[in-house]
C-alpha cells in the first residue's frame, strides 16, 4: 500500500497524512505494508515522523530539481518506482497536482484509476480496492472497483479522512538520489505566482456560513459576516446574492460556483435549489435557517431552524461566543 | 496549426435521477448540453484561430445522439466536427475514451503532409462523471506534454505559455513547446452564443463526419467496456448522515439545541 505526498515550499500537503490514516487501517486489512512516497529535496530531517502517522516504510526520491511539481518527471519516477516494487495500492491526493499526474501514471502502466474517491475499503474476498466516490456533481454516489488492475490507483478527495497518530515506530527510509535537470522536462516552470489576498479560499474552509436571497439586501450580508467571523468560517453565497451584488463572484457556491465539503455549512434564507444543493451537500453537517419550513434545504439540512434569519442569527451569535469562551 | 476540442455531451446535471427499484440512471427525457467545461475549451480554441489563424476541430466520442453538441459547436465557428460512435465504444471509462480520442486524432494527423504543431483542448472536467482524467490520459497516449487547470492562455509562435492554477493561493507559469494538450477551467474565457448564421452553416455548410471502430482501425479489446478497467459495481443514493433534526421552541431554546449539538459533533 503506498500513499502519494505531495508538497509546497518544503511543507507535505495534509492530504498525505489523511491518506496514511486510512491506508493504515486497509493495509491492516490486506496485512500489506504502508509506504509512503516523496519526490522532493530537503525532506531529510522529516522522514522518521511519518512512523507516527502509520507510515512502515518511506521511499524518498531525492533530487533538487523536485523541490518543485514537474509533471513529466512525477509521472517518469512514479512509474519506474511502481513499476520496479510493484505495489498493490497507490492512493495520491485530490488535488490539483495529484489529478495532473495520476491519469498519466495509470495511463503509462495500463492501470485502472478511480477520481476523487470520498470513500475506500477493501473486499474481503478478493482484496479488491472499493472506491466510492461522487458522481453527477453529487447527486449519486458510485462504488468501483478495478479488478483485473494491479496496481490499483486512486486519487483522494483531501480532508475525508482525519489523519491520527500512532505511537513512533523505527521506519525504514529507502534514499534514490537522481540529478533531474531542468532540460529533462518538456514544460518549464516560468514563476509560481501567490494570487492576490482578494481571492478567497471557499474550497478549502473548515466552515461556512451562506447566506441567501432571504438575506434581503447587502447589508444583511453583515449578519452573515459577523456569525461567519465568530466562527472563523468563510462567507458564501447562492447565485442570486451574486446576481444582486451582495456578495462577490468567488464567492457562490453550487453548480456554476464553487464546490465545497465544510466540515460545517450553515445556510441562512437559501432555499435548496439542485443547483446550490450539488455545490454543498458534501459538506459534514449542514444547518438551515429558513422561514419557509417547506423550503428543499431543509431535506438535507442536519439541523434546521425555521424562523426569521435576522432574529435567529444575532442570538446565535451570542451563544456561540459563550460556547467559545466555556471552552 | 490544427486545434484539436475534445466535447463531450452530458446530461443536464440538475435533472439526473435515479430508478429505486432498478438502482440505475433513469436518462430518458434529460435533456443534454455540452459539457460546461468544453464549450470554454471551443471558445479558446476559435479565439486562437481568429488571433493567429488554424482550423478547430471538435471531436466527441458517444452515441449518436452527441451529433447535436457538435452541431452547436459548428454553429459556434468550429471548423470541423468528428463524432466516434460505435457500439464498441459504449461503456468506456476514462483510459478506454482517451484511447478511441486518441485514435481519432493520430488518424488527423496522419492526414497532415508535415508534422505540424498542434495543440489539444479539453474541458478540465466532465459534469457526469467529474474524474478529469481524460485530458492527461489523451496526452500520455499522443506523447505529449499537457498542463492541467488552465486559467489563462498565450500562444507564441510554436510556445505556449501558461496559468495554471497549482495551489489554493498560488498559481503557476508554465511555457512548453507545441504539441502540446491543455485543460481548461471555466475562468479562462466566456464561450460566445451561436449567431443566426453560424446555426445555418452549423446544419448546411458544415457536417458532423461519423466515424466508427472500423475507420479508427479499433481493437475491440482497448475501447468501450472491453478496453475499460474500472467497473462500477454499484451505485446509490448518498444517505446522509446522522438525523435530520428540525429544531422546536423559542429562538432561544433553537440556538442554545443548535450550539450544544454543534459542539458534540465538534464542529465548533
Ligand atoms: C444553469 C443554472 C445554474 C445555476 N447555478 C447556481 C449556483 O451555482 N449556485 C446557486 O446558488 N444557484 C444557482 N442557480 C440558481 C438556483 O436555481 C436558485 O435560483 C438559487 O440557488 C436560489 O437562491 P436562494 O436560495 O438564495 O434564493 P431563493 O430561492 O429565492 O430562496 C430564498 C429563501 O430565503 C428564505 N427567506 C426569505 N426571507 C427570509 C428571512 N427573513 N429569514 C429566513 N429565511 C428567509 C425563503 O423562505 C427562501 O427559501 C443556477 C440556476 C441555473 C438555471
Ligand atoms: N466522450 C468524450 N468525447 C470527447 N471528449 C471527452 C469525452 N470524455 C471526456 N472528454 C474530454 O475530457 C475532459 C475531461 O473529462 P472527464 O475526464 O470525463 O472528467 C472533458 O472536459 C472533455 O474535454
Amino acid at each position: 500500500m503506498w500513499v502519494v505526498a505531495e508538497h509546497y515550499k518544503g511543507i507535505i500537503h495534509k492530504v498525505a497524512y489523511q491518506l496514511l490514516a486510512k491506508g493504515r487501517e486497509l493495509a491492516d486489512i490486506l496485512n500489506v505494508s504502508l509506504t509512503l512516497v516523496i519526490l522532493g529535496d530537503k525532506f531529510d530531517a522529516l522522514l522518521d515522523e511519518f512512523g507516527e502517522y502509520g507510515a512502515d516504510k518511506v521511499i524518498y526520491v531525492k533530487s533538487t530539481l523536485l523541490k518543485d511539481y514537474y509533471s513529466d518527471l512525477y509521472v517518469k519516477t512514479l512509474t519506474e518506482l511502481i513499476s520496479k516494487r510493484k505495489p498493490e495500492i497507490v492512493l495520491i491526493g485530490a488535488t490539483p497536482t495529484g489529478r495532473d499526474f495520476a491519469p498519466r501514471v495509470a495511463k503509462r502502466l495500463n492501470a485502472g484509476l478511480t477520481a476523487d474517491c470520498t470513500g475506500l475499503d477493501i473486499e474481503k474476498e478478493t482484496g479488491n480496492l472499493m472506491q466510492t466516490r461522487p458522481t453527477f456533481g453529487g447527486n449519486i454516489m458510485a462504488t468501483i472497483r478495478t479488478p483485473t488492475s494491479r496496481p490499483q490507483l486512486a486519487t483522494v478527495r483531501p480532508g475525508i479522512f482525519k489523519a491520527v497518530t500512532c505511537e513512533k515506530k523505527k521506519i525504514k527510509i529507502i534514499k534514490l538520489e537522481k540529478e533531474y535537470k531542468e532540460k529533462d522536462s518538456v514544460a518549464k516552470i516560468v514563476k509560481i505566482i501567490s494570487k492576490e489576498k482578494k481571492k478567497i479560499n471557499l474550497e478549502d474552509a473548515e466552515i461556512i456560513v451562506a447566506g441567501g436571497r432571504g438575506v434581503g439586501s447587502k447589508e444583511g450580508f453583515k449578519l452573515i459576516k459577523e456569525l461567519a467571523e465568530v466562527l472563523g468560517a468563510e462567507m458564501g453565497g447562492s447565485r442570486v446574492t451574486v446576481e444582486l451584488n451582495w456578495l462577490d463572484q468567488d464567492r457562490q457556491v453550487g453548480q456554476t460556483g464553487k464546490t465545497v465539503s465544510p466540515s460545517l455549512y450553515i445556510a441562512c434564507g437559501i432555499s435548496g435549489a439542485i443547483q446550490h444543493l450539488v455545490g454543498m451537500q458534501n459538506s459534514g453537517i449542514i444547518v438551515a435557517i429558513n422561514r419557509d419550513g417547506n423550503a428543499p434545504i431543509f431535506n438535507i439540512a442536519h439541523y434546521g431552524i425555521v424562523g426569521d434569519l435576522h432574529e435567529v442569527i444575532p442570538v446565535l451569535i451570542e451563544k456561540v461566543k459563550k460556547a467559545m469562551l466555556e471552552e | 496549426m490544427k486545434i484539436f476540442v475534445c466535447i463531450k455531451q452530458v446530461p443536464g446535471v440538475s435533472e439526473v435521477k435515479i430508478d429505486p427499484k432498478t438502482n440505475t440512471l433513469i436518462r430518458s427525457g434529460i435533456p443534454s448540453i455540452i459539457n460546461p467545461h468544453d464549450k470554454h475549451a471551443i471558445e479558446l480554441g476559435l479565439t486562437i484561430k481568429e488571433n493567429h489563424g488554424g482550423e478547430v476541430i471538435a471531436i466527441s466520442m458517444g452515441p449518436p445522439q452527441a451529433e447535436q453538441a457538435l452541431r452547436e459547436a459548428l454553429s459556434m465557428g468550429v471548423d470541423k466536427s468528428y463524432l466516434l460512435t460505435d457500439r464498441a465504444f459504449a461503456g468506456a471509462d476514462t483510459l478506454a475514451t482517451s484511447h478511441t480520442l486518441a485514435l481519432a486524432i493520430k488518424k488527423l494527423l496522419k492526414e497532415l503532409k508535415k508534422a505540424d504543431p498542434y495543440l489539444v483542448i479539453c474541458g478540465t472536467q466532465a459534469i457526469d462523471g467529474d474524474t478529469a482524467q481524460v485530458g492527461p490520459e489523451l496526452a500520455e497516449e499522443l506523447g505529449i506534454p499537457q498542463i492541467t487547470y488552465v486559467l489563462n492562455f498565450e500562444l507564441k509562435v510554436d510556445r505556449i505559455i501558461v496559468e495554471r492554477v497549482f495551489r489554493a493561493e498560488e498559481i503557476i507559469i508554465i511555457e512548453t513547446k507545441l504539441p502540446a494538450l491543455i485543460s481548461v477551467l471555466k475562468e479562462i474565457n466566456n464561450p460566445r452564443k451561436p449567431g443566426i448564421k453560424g446555426i445555418v452553416d452549423a446544419y448546411e455548410k458544415k457536417k458532423v463526419v461519423f466515424w466508427n471502430s472500423e475507420d479508427l482501425k479499433a481493437d475491440k479489446t482497448e475501447v468501450g467496456l472491453n478496453g475499460s478497467m474500472t467497473e462500477v459495481w454499484k451505485i446509490f443514493i448518498p444517505v446522509r448522515k446522522g438525523e435530520h433534526i428540525k429544531l422546536t421552541g423559542t429562538i432561544d431554546d433553537m440556538t442554545n439545541e443548535l450550539v450544544k449539538n454543534l459542539k458534540e459533533d465538534k464542529v465548533i
